[in-house]
Formats: C-alpha cells, sequence, structure tokens
C-alpha cells in the first residue's frame, strides 16, 4: 500500500475538523467535528505504525489511548453543554459569552 | 495486489466526501450519521492495515457508545431536526475555508516531502502481541487512562445532574 495517499487523506480530515469547528454555531456540532480531528490523528498513528513496523506497537497503544481519552472529552463535553442550556436555554455558542471581555 | 490498492483508493475518496457532508450539512441527524460513515471506513482502513483490535475498538466504542451519546445530546438540547439554516455562522465561512486550506496544504506538503515509499501489509493477527505488550510495558498508562476514564464518569454525573440547592436563579 501507498504510503502518501493515506496521510494526505488524513491531513484533509484535520483541516476539515478545523473547517467544522471555525463554522459551527451549534455547540454539539462543533464537538463533532473535533471527534473528525482525533479520528484523523488515529489514523495518521496506525499509519505510521504500520510503515515503521515497530515491535512495541507503540502507534496502536497510543490510538487505544486516544480513543479512550475521547470518549472521556465527549462525556465531560455534553454535560457541560447540557448545563449550558439548563442555564441558557440554547446550544449557540454565540450567545455563551459570560467571559468575554 | 491491484484490486487492494483500487479498494485503498476508493476508500479514501469515500472518508473525504462523507467527512465534508458532517461539517457542511445543515442537519444535524446527518451530520452525526455521516460521522457513523466516516468512523466505519476508518475501521475497514484499520483492518486493511492489520489492525484489527483498534478496528473493532473504533466500532464498539465510537459507533456504540459515543454516537449514541452524541444522538442524545442533539435530541436534549432541542436542535431544530431537520434543515436548520442558523447552523452555520455565515459570516465564518470564508475565514474557515481559508485558515483549513491552508493547514491542509501546509500538512500535506510537509507529509508528502517527508515520508515516500510503500508498506508491506502483514497478514494474519497482532491482538495476542497487543495485549501482551499492553499489559506489560504500558500498563502504568492503561491503569491511568482507566482512573481518567472514571474521573471523567463521574465528573459527568455531577454536572448534567440537577442540582436544586447550588443554582441561584437570580445569578443567571
Amino acid at each position: 500500500m501507498i504510503v502518501q495517499p493515506v496521510l494526505v487523506v488524513a491531513a484533509a480530515l484535520f483541516s476539515i475538523g478545523i473547517y467544522g469547528i471555525l463554522v459551527r454555531r451549534n455547540a454539539v456540532m462543533v464537538l463533532l467535528s473535533i471527534e473528525l480531528i482525533l479520528n484523523s490523528v488515529n489514523i495518521n498513528f496506525i499509519m505510521f505504525d504500520t510503515m515503521l513496523a515497530d515491535t512495541m506497537m507503540q502507534g496502536q497503544i497510543f490510538t487505544i489511548f486516544i480513543i479512550t481519552i475521547a470518549a472521556a472529552e465527549v462525556g465531560i463535553g455534553l454535560a457541560i453543554v447540557l448545563m449550558l442550556f439548563r442555564n441558557r436555554q440554547t446550544a449557540n455558542i454565540n450567545e455563551f459569552d459570560l467571559m468575554k471581555w | 495486489m491491484e484490486i487492494f490498492e483500487v479498494v485503498v483508493y476508493f476508500i479514501l475518496l469515500a472518508l473525504l466526501s462523507t467527512s465534508i457532508r458532517v461539517v457542511t450539512t445543515s442537519n444535524v441527524i446527518h451530520a452525526a450519521i455521516s460521522l457513523v460513515f466516516t468512523l466505519a471506513l476508518t475501521a475497514i482502513l484499520f483492518l486493511m492495515l492489520s489492525a484489527e483490535f483498534v478496528a473493532l475498538v473504533l466500532i464498539l466504542v465510537y459507533i456504540g457508545a459515543v454516537i449514541v451519546l452524541f444522538l442524545f445530546g442533539i435530541m436534549i438540547t432541542r436542535a431544530p431536526l431537520g434543515k436548520n439554516a442558523e447552523l452555520d455562522n455565515d459570516k465564518n465561512k470564508k475565514l474557515g475555508a481559508l485558515i483549513s486550506g491552508s493547514i491542509f496544504f501546509l500538512f500535506s506538503y510537509i507529509l508528502i516531502n517527508g515520508f515516500d515509499g510503500e508498506v508491506v501489509v502483514l497478514s494474519g493477527s497482532s491482538t495476542e502481541l497487543l495485549g501482551e505488550i499492553l499489559l506489560s510495558r504500558f500498563v502504568f498508562p492503561f491503569e491511568l487512562v482507566s482512573f481518567v476514564l472514571l474521573a471523567a464518569l463521574i465528573g459527568g454525573i455531577t454536572l448534567a445532574r440537577k442540582d436544586e440547592a447550588l443554582v441561584d436563579k437570580d445569578q443567571i
């Protein structure tokens, strides 16, 4: 398998996630875009793990850790969004300006 | 070998199109379902790179748990379920496209110049070796990450629980 197309597609997924974070207005949609970014990092880790043929398989192990941390991040993030929605009756991130100067 | 390459290119193209749909569709449920397809295609790619344990973990944890959590989040925050023109911040669209496009070109320039060649994908299972390494060399980070997951679980419950005593109605 050729290495370069997979790496370029992973970079494209990363930049698509950045676009989603910058453009989306709903807080849940921003969290979805963060998942896209973490997924692109996972693809890179697995690709380099296969490419370097590491005997310790550190790419796969780090991918498992990233998936675990991402699950924790989604739980906390959705709890925060839920709390904000309960207090403000909206999930629109433009209206959460309490800490803005 | 020729068929293998064609299948990989097809998966990469489908990955790109579904992930673009995640950030451009104006329907929140369609965005979540497109993320399911993106993750499933990623799992297939991992299977083709002989990382079958990670592929199964991705399917179980992401598609099984995280997406369900997202759908709950969408429904609890009462996002309009049909088409919704208000979902995107139109003012930021050009700037977002510029920033993400420049990041993409920078990254792909570096990656294309820095890495080259072909990968020989070994047949056979790597799960047994992965388990041995995970529970010998990496046992401390493994336990640490389980502790982080427990802390996040308790923190999520504490944040989302309705506690009348802590909420001051006049402050909000």
